[in-house]
């Protein structure tokens, strides 16, 4: 491994790392406070006992992600320097308002975590509030950041040099809407499916039913919900690759020929040497009609692209299949939970919808790093879209490699001990949550 | 609206010494206590940096963000030259913040907690100690731009005595902020006296480590002496930071925990301004009398206009927040103050 490739595992370990963390700790304070609110109306006592069950969950995940999320913002500039330098005060605005957000979310939690019958209820459920929606917005701003290097926007680049540089502009650049849209929605589709598997798992255990259950109930609608969006989002998110992206199109679809009424691929191997796809089932001028709403319209392959500006195909098209399939796949789940909710309310007492919940559990996750990969290796070889390569951008420090696998350890340690904890909290919802309990001090 | 972001960057930078300092001191404290006495320290400490720790954490997101859309050749620059104690700092700042949560927040307390315990404290140490390592290097004049090999490019630039004393002078300053602000956390007198003995260890220990930062400046030709005594705003705030101490000594012996601490912040702010104000505008200083200033170096004039904004928008939202969160977990027993409350 060189220290190019090495520079750029750390960052995508560090973001894959990340973006797990950040999207649960984004979200579950909304299914906090959902489960809060019920509370307060109902003094069902079930409620609080989920509310300060997962409030400690975004505690751990809440931590897990800030200190992750520091680490990125000195390895924009530890991996890639040459880039920072350039970019930073392009698009750095995003920057400064998330840094604004994310300190709102701390002093929330801060205020939540700790202040249970220190404050009105009232103001007590809106700091809950308050972390969630600080979080989001948030994510958001960090994914126009992003979005900046997919489009970039706000500058002007003349003879190597960035002149007329208008953050603004930079922060609502092209991509900003459809990518912040399908990333917040994943993050509900990745949160809402994870909780409500484990809490199908706990409810098949026959353990602590009716707490699993209703915990079930909120975070299922939660993921449901974003799950039927998602395609929509998906479609928005296609449209604008392939007019901003064409080389990150053509690789999600292994599509190399230039042409029109081009079929819409599924699965398969790409064989970039020969440019086909084997084993692949083609689907004739649907990629035409997602790109452009017309059966027979032109869609740029990769043979329109310089060969040294080819994003890795194989990479990128599998995550994105895996992406969508998984996709799909959610979408199902979401589609018979809602006919059990409306139609056929006997399905909600059946084992096999809890089995399937449970079974789906890590799978939204899995769509949210394979979409990452889609939108970071399809860029590839650049860091900022057609004007600076990330192998340009790389730090002049050598040794990168063993920078990776202490990051590497650190990180694979970390995600062990945050199961293990996690493991530890639902073992434990049995001593601490099954008896209603008088005492209203949060433990710590 | 350029130097209001640069007062944000100090502002910034002293906040984390202050705030953060605090919270890495009370690991360094719970470091230097005896072991049959840690158990107390430690529920003190996590009721008073419970609530605020992550927010303390966020004033050096703040500053890295300042840095490197206000800043960006000073930004880079010294993540290329600092890159290996940048990351100590960071592996630091990882294994505190998950351990403190985690510790805090594990569903069965069991033999995990000795091992979050043990991670906690060491990299309490070990994170103010690069903080300090990096601050010092940046004024030492020994980043090397020129430099074509490694030792001297990315290990001499930064391991040195000069920079070493800065790093044990910045661990000394937190856990002695830390143990000032226990003093008036500590629910009974055994507990108070004894963050009242730490508190004068650690000053102790403040002013030998930094006597030691002006021996290694010498040995090491820096001229540390004449940039701080050499200048009117210099030597003045040294002056009123060693007077107060003698303020600090008589009221440790009485204990007044609010003056205290008004008094310690006092201090660091006032050597943080003393170090800083020579320098200004110039931030980090490079081999051969280069510098990188904060006036020559600082980025696009629309970038630093916007930045300006963003900071004056968030204060307008944060500080009254942050302070309402300090302050409402600064009232003894709460609870007893609003026993209707359901929750």
């Amino acid at each position: 491994m060189n220290d190019f490739i090495a520079a750029r595992s750390q960052m995508a370990l560090s973001l894959g790392f990340h973006i797990i963390f950040s999207c649960i700790g984004m979200v579950m304070p909304f299914f906090m406070a959902v489960s809060h609110y019920y509370w307060l109306k109902t003094n069902n006592v079930v409620y609080k006992n989920i509310t300060k069950a997962w409030s400690k969950g975004v505690a751990i995940f809440f931590a897990t992600g800030a200190v992750s999320g520091t680490v990125l913002s000195f390895e924009l500039g530890l991996l890639w320097p040459t880039f920072m330098l350039h970019a930073g005060p392009i698009f750095g605005m995003p920057f400064s308002l998330e840094g604004t957000a994310f300190f709102i979310e701390a002093i929330a939690l801060g205020f939540f975590l700790y202040g249970w019958n220190k404050f009105n209820p009232w103001f007590h459920w809106v700091t809950g509030v308050v972390v969630g929606i600080s979080g989001l917005v948030s994510g958001i701003l960090v994914v126009a950041a992003n979005g900046w290097m997919n489009s970039p926007s706000g500058f002007d680049y003349v003879d190597g040099k960035y002149i007329n540089i208008d953050p603004v502009k930079a922060m609502f650049n092209d991509a900003w809407f459809s990518q912040a849209l399908h990333m917040s929605i994943a993050a509900f589709v990745a949160t809402g499916f994870a909780v409500a598997g484990v809490h199908a798992f706990m409810i098949l255990k026959g353990k602590n039913v009716l707490f699993h259950a209703k915990a079930f109930k909120i975070a299922a609608v939660f993921g449901c919900i974003a799950a039927v969006l998602q395609p929509l989002s998906g479609d928005i998110s296609a449209k604008d690759v392939a007019e901003r992206q064409p080389a990150k199109l053509a690789a999600m679809e292994a599509h190399f020929h230039t042409g029109k009424s081009v079929p819409l691929i599924v699965g398969g191997i790409p064989d970039v040497k020969e440019k086909k796809v084997d084993y692949a089932i083609k689907i004739p001028g649907l990629l035409s009609f997602m790109v452009a709403g017309d059966l027979n319209a032109e869609v740029k392959g990769l043979d329109s692209i310089p060969p040294e500006d080819h994003p890795p195909v194989a990479i990128t098209h599998y995550a994105f299949q895996i992406m969508v399939g998984i996709g799909m796949l959610l979408l199902f789940v979401a589609v018979l939970y809602f006919i059990a909710l409306w139609k056929k309310k006997i399905w909600l007492e059946r084992r096999w919808l809890l089995i399937l919940f449970a079974a789906v559990t890590p799978l939204g996750f899995i769509a949210v790093e394979a979409g990452w990969t889609v939108t970071e290796v399809g860029r590839q070889p650049w860091i900022i879209q057609g004007i600076m390569r990330t192998a340009d951008a790389v730090t002049p420090m050598p040794g990168i490699v063993y920078s990776f696998y202490i990051f590497t350890g650190v990180y694979i340690s970390l995600a062990i001990i945050v199961v293990f904890m996690l493991y530890r909290q639902i073992k434990m919802v049995d001593k601490i949550y099954d008896i209603p309990s008088n005492s209203d001090q949060l433990k710590g | 609206m350029l130097y209001v972001v640069i007062i944000y960057l100090w502002a910034a930078i002293l906040l984390y010494l202050l705030l953060g300092g605090a919270d890495f001191g009370a690991g360094i404290i719970e470091l230097f206590t005896s072991p049959k006495n840690r158990k107390r320290t430690r529920k003190v400490m996590y009721k008073a940096i419970g609530p605020v720790w992550e927010a303390n954490h966020m004033w050096l997101i703040i500053t890295i963000v300042i840095l490197f859309v206000g800043f960006p050749e000073i930004y880079s620059t010294m993540s290329v030259y600092l890159h290996i104690p940048l990351v100590i700092m960071l592996m630091g700042i990882i294994a505190r913040g998950t351990a403190f949560t985690f510790r805090h927040y594990d569903a069965v307390v069991d033999d995990m907690q000795v091992l979050y315990n043990r991670i906690f404290v060491y990299s309490s140490f070990v994170t103010p100690l690069f903080l300090g390592i990096i601050a010092g290097t940046a004024v030492s004049g020994k980043i090397d731009p020129h430099a074509s090999t490694f030792l001297p490019a990315y290990i001499y630039s930064w391991l040195h005595w000069f920079s070493i004393s800065v790093g044990l002078f910045t661990v000394a300053i937190c856990g002695f902020l830390a143990a000032i602000y226990l003093i008036g956390e500590a629910e009974n007198e055994p507990d108070r006296l004894r963050f009242i003995r730490k508190a004068k260890q650690m000053n102790v220990a403040a002013v030998l480590s930094g006597g030691l930062v002006f021996i290694t400046a010498y040995l090491e030709k820096i001229p540390l002496i004449e940039w701080i005594f050499g200048n009117a705003a210099g030597l003045s705030a040294i002056i009123a930071a060693t007077l107060s101490l003698v303020l600090l000594w008589y009221l440790l012996a009485r204990g007044k925990t609010r003056v205290l601490r008004l008094l310690a912040g006092f201090q660091v702010t006032m050597i943080l301004f003393a170090t800083t104000v020579r320098h200004f505008p110039n931030i980090v200083m490079l081999k051969n009398n280069a510098y990188l200033s904060l006036l020559e170096h600082s980025g696009h004039e629309k970038a630093i206009n916007m930045l300006g904004m963003a900071l004056l928008l968030g204060s307008i939202f944060i500080l009254p927040a942050l302070f309402y969160l300090i302050y409402s977990f600064q009232k003894k027993d709460p609870e007893k103050l609003r026993p209707s409350a359901k929750g």
